[in-house]
C-alpha cells in the first residue's frame, strides 16, 4: 500500500506515524480515563515547569522515602496567608494570588511522632515568586528517626532499596545498550519509553481498574509496538537515507521533547500513585520492604536472566551480539542486520516499558519520570561499557545502590549528582567502563 | 484576538536580553559543534556556572561588575577543563554524556538545600543587579519606538547584552578565518589527518571547548542581569533549546546562531500568544491555557526533528560543511 503515499517524503511520514500512534494511545487514555481519573489523582501543584499561568508554591515532605500525610505548611506574604496540608503522597501546594515575596513555614507540631525537621531552627523559607510561577520548597525531615536507628541498619535498608532501583534501571539500561550496540545510536528518547510504560500501566491498572496481569501485559504489548514503530517508521528510513549518527541522535532529542510534552498535555503535571493492590510490608532483620518491591525485584531478576539466556543461547541472541561486534561482518556472514535491529528495538522497548511499570510502583508516575532517570540510564550504560548488555546490568546496579546508599551521608537532593560524579570519575580511570573492551581513541 | 498586541510582543522578543543570552550560548555551541565537531550537551551547565559565578561573589563579597564578569569567565574555563580532561581523548559520544551529566550535577549542587546560604537553594538569588544598573550611561527617560520602547535600564541591559553578542560573533568570525580556525575545522573533518600533520589535536579541542564554554557563561550572565537567578532554568531542556536555535540558523556560520535565537524567541512568543488569544476568543475550546503553553514545546520538538531530517544545515549553513560524522 506504500504506493498510495509516495508523494510524501518517507521521513515526514515516519514522524507523523509515530506522532499519530502516540496521540491515539493518549487520546484513548484521556477519554477512557476522564471519568474515573478525578477520584484517583491526588491534589498536586502545577507542573514544576515555569510556563504556566498560575503561581504556586509547594513541595514534598517525607521521611526518607515515606511521604508524610497531614503535615501543615503556612504560607504568608503580600497580605495573604494560607495553610497547605500534605496529601497521602506527601505533597502540599498553595496557590498564590500574585508574584511577590512570601514565606513558607513548616509547622513542626503537625509532623508525625518520631519525625523532626532535620534543622529545627531553620523551618521558614523565603519564597520569591519573581520570574517563575512555581516554587518548590524543601523541608528535610527525619532527624528524629535517625537518632534512634543505628547507622548499619539504615545502610542495609538503603542497600535493599538501591538493589531494587538498580534492577529496574538495568531493564531500561539494557535496552539502551542493545540499541547502542547494534546501531551505535545514543537514543535520547529512551526516557520517554520508560514514561510510556508507567503512564500506560497507570491508565489500565489504576484508572481503568483492570486486574494486574492483563494491565501489565497490555502495557508491555503497547511498549513493544512503540519500539517497532520507532524503528520501522522513523529510524530505518533515516538509516536508509544515510543520515549521520549525530543527526539521528538530535532527531531523538526532538522526539523526546515532543513526546514528553504530549504526556504533559494529556496527563497533566501532577504526580500519581500506582495502585497495584499490594501494600503489605515484610520485615527481614532491620529491613522493612513492601511486598510490591520484593515482587518487582523478583520480576527484574527473572527477566534479566531470560535476556541473558536469550543473548547467549539462542540463534537470534547470538546474531544480535554479532551485529554489535561488527555489523558489516555480520551482514557478510548472512545475518539480516535490519531484522536483528528491528528485534532489538522491540525487545528494548518492552524491557524499558517494564522498567517504567516497576519505576512507577517504586516511586510514582508523572509526565517526566523517564526523562529524570534518562541520565542515570546513560550513566549505567557508560559505566558498564558502551554497548555491552552485561556491562549495563553491572552499571545499573552500581548506580542504583550508590544513589540510595549515599543518602545516608549526603542530602537527598544530591543523590543523582553523586551517581553522575562517579560516572565521570570512572571515565577518568577506566574509560572503556567496567566491562567494556579497551579501545584506543586519540 | 488582538493581533497588534501579539505581533508587538513577538517583535519585542527579537531584541530582548533573553534572546541575546540564548544567542551567546548558541554561538558557544556553534564553536563546539559546528567548527570543532564537539558534542557539548551541557551548555546549560556553562550558563549556570557563569550566572552563579557572577551572582554569588557579587552578593557575598560585593564584587564590582567587572570582577563578577571575570569570575564568571574564570569559573567557566575551569569547568571546561574539568569536562575536557577526562573526555576529549575518548570517542565523541562520551563527551556528550559527560557534559550533559556535568550540567545536571551543577544544577543539583546549586539547588540543594544544604547550600541555601550561598546559592539560595531552589528559590535562587536576586538583588545583585545594583552594580550593573549603576554603570548605566543612559539618562532616565524613554527610548526607541513601537514595540522597542524602553526605559533607560531596559535599554542599557539590551545594549550591553547585544554588544557582547556582536563582539562574540566578530571574535568567532576572525578566529575561524585564522590558522587556528582551519586546524579546528580540520579536526572536525578528520581528526587523524590533522594528527598526522603533527598538530596537538587534544590541545586544539580543549581550546575550542574553553572558548565555547566562556561564551556560554557570558550568555548565563546576560540572562540573569535583568532578573533573578533560578536553578530550575538550567535543566537539560535549556541545552536542547539552544541546540534547536543553533540548528535553525545553521551551525558553523557566524550569523546562524544569532538569527536562530531570534527566530526561536519570536516563534515561541507568537505561537503562545496566538494559541492563548484563540482560546480567549473562544476559537479553540478543547485545550486550556496551560495546555497551550505545552503545545509550543511540542512544536519545538517537531521543528527540531524536521530540521535535522530535511535541512540539517539550517537557514544559513552549507550542507557540505555539516555532512561530517562525529
Amino acid at each position: 500500500m506504500s504506493h498510495l503515499h509516495q508523494h510524501v517524503p518517507p521521513a515526514l511520514r515516519a514522524i507523523s506515524a509515530v506522532f499519530g500512534a502516540i496521540l491515539i494511545a493518549l487520546t484513548l487514555a484521556l477519554t477512557l480515563g476522564a471519568t474515573s481519573a478525578v477520584a484517583q489523582t491526588t491534589p498536586t501543584p502545577e507542573p514544576t515547569a515555569d510556563f504556566t499561568e498560575t503561581y504556586t508554591v509547594g513541595g514534598i515532605i517525607r521521611d526518607d522515602d515515606t511521604p508524610l500525610e497531614g503535615v501543615e505548611v503556612e504560607v504568608e506574604g503580600e497580605g495573604f496567608s494560607e495553610i497547605g496540608v500534605t496529601g497521602d503522597d506527601g505533597r502540599w501546594s498553595v496557590n498564590l494570588p500574585a508574584q511577590g515575596e512570601y514565606t513558607a513555614t513548616l509547622l513542626p507540631e503537625t509532623l508525625p511522632d518520631g519525625v523532626a525537621p532535620r534543622d529545627p531552627d531553620n523551618i521558614t523559607r523565603d519564597v520569591n515568586l519573581g520570574t517563575t510561577n512555581t516554587v518548590n520548597v524543601l523541608f528535610p525531615t527525619g532527624a528524629g528517626t535517625q537518632v534512634t536507628s543505628n547507622i548499619l541498619d539504615t545502610i542495609l535498608t538503603r542497600l535493599v532499596y538501591g538493589l531494587n532501583f538498580g534492577l529496574l534501571l538495568a531493564l531500561g539500561a539494557i535496552g539502551i545498550s542493545l540499541i547502542y550496540g547494534t546501531t551505535k545510536l545514543n537514543n535520547f528518547a529512551h526516557g520517554e519509553m520508560v514514561t510510556f510504560g508507567g503512564v500506560m500501566f497507570l491508565l489500565f491498572g489504576t484508572t481503568l481498574n483492570w486486574p494486574l496481569i492483563p494491565a501489565v501485559l497490555v502495557t508491555l504489548a503497547l511498549s513493544a509496538f512503540v519500539g517497532y514503530a520507532q524503528d520501522a517508521w522513523l529510524l530505518k528510513p533515516l538509516r536508509n537515507k544515510g543520515t549521520g549518527l549525530v543527526q539521528v541522535m538530535i532527531v531523538t532529542i526532538g522526539l523526546s521533547i515532543l513526546v514528553r510534552y504530549l504526556f504533559l498535555f494529556f496527563i497533566g503535571g501532577s504526580t500519581q500513585t500506582l495502585d497495584t493492590g499490594i501494600t503489605n510490608t515484610v520485615t527481614v532483620g532491620p529491613v522493612t520492604i513492601t511486598v510490591a518491591s520484593l515482587v518487582s525485584m523478583g520480576i527484574s531478576i527473572v527477566i534479566l536472566i531470560l535476556v541473558g539466556l536469550f543473548l547467549t543461547r539462542t540463534r537470534i541472541g547470538k546474531a544480535t551480539r554479532a551485529v554489535s561486534d561488527n555489523a558489516s561482518l555480520a551482514a557478510a556472514s548472512g545475518i539480516n542486520v535490519d531484522r536483528i535491529i528491528r528485534i532489538v528495538w522491540i525487545l528494548a522497548a518492552t524491557l524499558t516499558g517494564l522498567s517504567g511499570i516497576l519505576y512507577g510502583v517504586f516511586r510514582q508516575v508523572n509526565w517526566s519520570m523517564g526523562f529524570q532517570i534518562l541520565l542515570l540510564l546513560f550513566a549505567a550504560v557508560t559505566l558498564g561499557g558502551l554497548g555491552s548488555a552485561f556491562g549495563a546490568l553491572v552499571g545499573a546496579l552500581i548506580i542504583g545502590v550508590v544513589t540510595e546508599v549515599s543518602t545516608v551521608w549526603i542530602p537527598n537532593d544530591l543523590r543523582y549528582a553523586v551517581a553522575l560524579l562517579i560516572l565521570i570519575l570512572v571515565l577518568l580511570v577506566r574509560p572503556q567502563g567496567v566491562l567494556g573492551r579497551k579501545e584506543r581513541v586519540g | 484576538m488582538d493581533w497588534g498586541q501579539i505581533f508587538n510582543s513577538a517583535a519585542g522578543e527579537l531584541l530582548s536580553p533573553v534572546t541575546a543570552a540564548y544567542a551567546l550560548a548558541a554561538i558557544g555551541i556553534s564553536v563546539h559543534f559546528g567548527y570543532a565537531g564537539l558534542l557539548n550537551f551541557g551548555q546549560a551547565g556553562f550558563m549556570a556556572v557563569g550566572a552563579y559565578a557572577f551572582v554569588v561573589p557579587t552578593l557575598l563579597f560585593d564584587f564590582p561588575m567587572w570582577a563578577g564578569m571575570l569570575s564568571a569567565i574564570a569559573a567557566s574555563v575551569i569547568f571546561a577543563f574539568l569536562l575536557g580532561i577526562p573526555t576529549l581523548r575518548l570517542r565523541a559520544d562520551y563527551l556528550a554524556i559527560v557534559t550533559i551529566a556535568s550540567a545536571e550535577i551543577v544544577r543539583y549542587i546549586v539547588s540543594t538545600t544544604g547550600l541555601t546560604d550561598i546559592t539560595g537553594g531552589a528559590a535562587g538569588l536576586s538583588g545583585f543587579n545594583g552594580g550593573f544598573t549603576a554603570l548605566n550611561p543612559f539618562p532616565p527617560g524613554s527610548y526607541g519606538f513601537g514595540p522597542w520602547t524602553y526605559t533607560a535600564n531596559q535599554l542599557w541591559v539590551r545594549v550591553f547584552g547585544w554588544s557582547i553578542v556582536i563582539l562574540a560573533a566578530i571574535l568567532v568570525y576572525l578566529l575561524m578565518r585564522s590558522p587556528w580556525g582551519r586546524v579546528v575545522k580540520g579536526i572536525r573533518e578528520d581528526e587523524d589527518a590533522v594528527r598526522s600533520l603533527g598538530k596537538n589535536v587534544y590541545g586544539y579541542k580543549m581550546q575550542a571547548l574553553v572558548l565555547g564554554g566562556v561564551l556560554g557563561a557570558l550568555g548565563g550572565v546576560v540572562y540573569v542581569l535583568p532578573r533573578a537567578v533560578q536553578p530550575s532554568n538550567y535543566g537539560t531542556t535549556l541545552t536542547f533549546f539552544i541546540w534547536t536555535m543553533l540548528l535553525l540558523g545553521g551551525a558553523a556560520t557566524v550569523f546562524g546562531p544569532i538569527i536562530g535565537a531570534m527566530i526561536f524567541a519570536v516563534l515561541l512568543t507568537l505561537s503562545d500568544s496566538i494559541l492563548r488569544g484563540a482560546i480567549d476568543a473562544g476559537i479553540i475550546t478543547f485545550i486550556s491555557g496551560t495546555q497551550a503553553g505545552q503545545v509550543r514545546f511540542m512544536i519545538i520538538g517537531l521543528v527540531l526533528m524536521l530540521l535535522v531530517i530535511f535541512r540539517p544545515q539550517g537557514i544559513f549553513g552549507n550542507k557540505k560543511e555539516l555532512s561530517f560524522n562525529v
